[in-house]
């Protein structure tokens, strides 16, 4: 979504307000952080906190019914401080999407959820034919999807079409960590977008984040990149810092590129 | 509660896939309950159905009904 209160001529101050709006909620942290893959709960609350995330992925999972009172996510990373966002990572089909969904719903009260629908498993690409048919549905009920989805401008526009309340395109498959590959297409989702565009999935490391947000995405959604990290504490405040730097970077307005050199010293005046 | 019955008599359930044994008469509350679960960090599907957290209390389980008991665990 291509803002128009700091569009990049009109920011000039540096410390206005910028929080970006999904659903009708407000954030100031650009970056959503996934709660998978941490080596325990402690590590992935502290990096949670260091991310300076305000919204966290979760799964819905069936309950070890023999161990009930073994510790949840819940009890280290706080709901009512942090907006759960459910996913339905491991869904292949709409219908598996949309009935846990419907069950993250009643465990929480939450509509703001996170659609992903998954095309096949070496690649974890998303099905857009069941993607799009799960929107449809989890529109008409009342949920607020956001919706993983390919690096496609049409499917993006289709997506909201249908009631996604953001599109989230891939950058390079989840958990590769490859960075974006295809910045055109994630440009012209931007651009084509009424709703808030995030990248989920693909990002490595810091650099690629930023880039993410220089092409004027309103997010990134990481898990990989800060959970297998050899620190992941310390890559989580470096993701927050990139996601940061990237996001004033786009709103600055980089400079033009040029062909050759251009002296940024005075030529006159030379002794 | 109802598991506390000393009639023996009891029916089969699926939970999470496995089989599961408890009083004839016993809510949904009731196995929540019995499997020492907080009724307030899961959500309950009964039969396919979601079980509101509300009616918990007021449904009663039957022989062969399947249950999935979920709750949020980390994820990406």
């Amino acid at each position: 979504m291509t803002d128009t209160a700091t569009t990049p001529a009109a920011a000039t101050a540096t410390n206005e307000a910028d929080t970006w709006t999904v659903a009708g909620r407000t954030f100031t942290s650009r970056l959503i952080v996934g709660t998978g893959k941490y080596k325990d709960f402690e590590q992935n609350a502290a990096a949670v906190e260091a991310s300076g995330a305000e919204i966290v992925t979760v799964a819905v999972r069936r309950v070890n019914v023999s161990d009930p009172k073994a510790p949840m996510l819940t009890d280290y990373i706080d709901p009512k401080k942090i907006t759960y966002l459910p996913n339905t990572a491991g869904c292949f089909t709409a219908e598996d999407a949309i009935r846990t969904l419907r069950l993250a719903r009643e465990a929480g009260g939450w509509d703001l959820v996170k659609l992903e629908v998954l095309g096949e498993a070496r690649t974890l690409y998303p099905d857009m034919r069941e993607t799009l048919k799960a929107t449809e549905i989890l529109a008409k009920e009342g949920f607020a999807p956001m919706v993983y989805c390919v690096d496609d401008p049409i499917a993006a526009k289709q997506l909201e079409e249908a009631g996604a309340v953001a599109v989230m395109p891939l950058g390079a498959p989840i958990g590769s960590g490859l960075g974006i590959q295809n910045q055109v297409t994630v440009r012209l989702i931007v651009e084509g977008a009424k709703v808030p565009v995030l990248v989920d999935a693909g990002v490595g490391t810091a650099s690629e984040a930023a880039v993410a947000m220089e092409l004027g995405c309103d997010g990134v959604l990481m898990n990989t990149a800060i959970a297998e990290a050899k620190n992941p504490v310390r890559m989580a405040k470096a993701m927050r810092l990139a996601v940061e730097a990237g996001r004033h970077a786009y709103l600055s307005g980089r400079m033009q590129k040029r062909r050759y050199a251009d002296p940024s010293s005075p030529l006159s005046g030379m002794i | 509660m109802a598991q506390n019955d000393t009639s023996n008599a009891l029916i089969s359930l699926t939970v999470n896939g496995e089989p599961h044994r408890i009083a004839v008469g016993s809510t949904i509350a009731d196995l929540v309950a019995h499997i020492g679960l907080d009724p307030a960090k899961v959500a309950v599907e009964h039969n396919a159905e979601i079980a509101p957290r509300s009616t918990l209390a007021d449904v009663t389980l039957g022989e062969g009904d399947i249950l999935e008991i979920v709750h949020f665990v980390g994820g990406g």
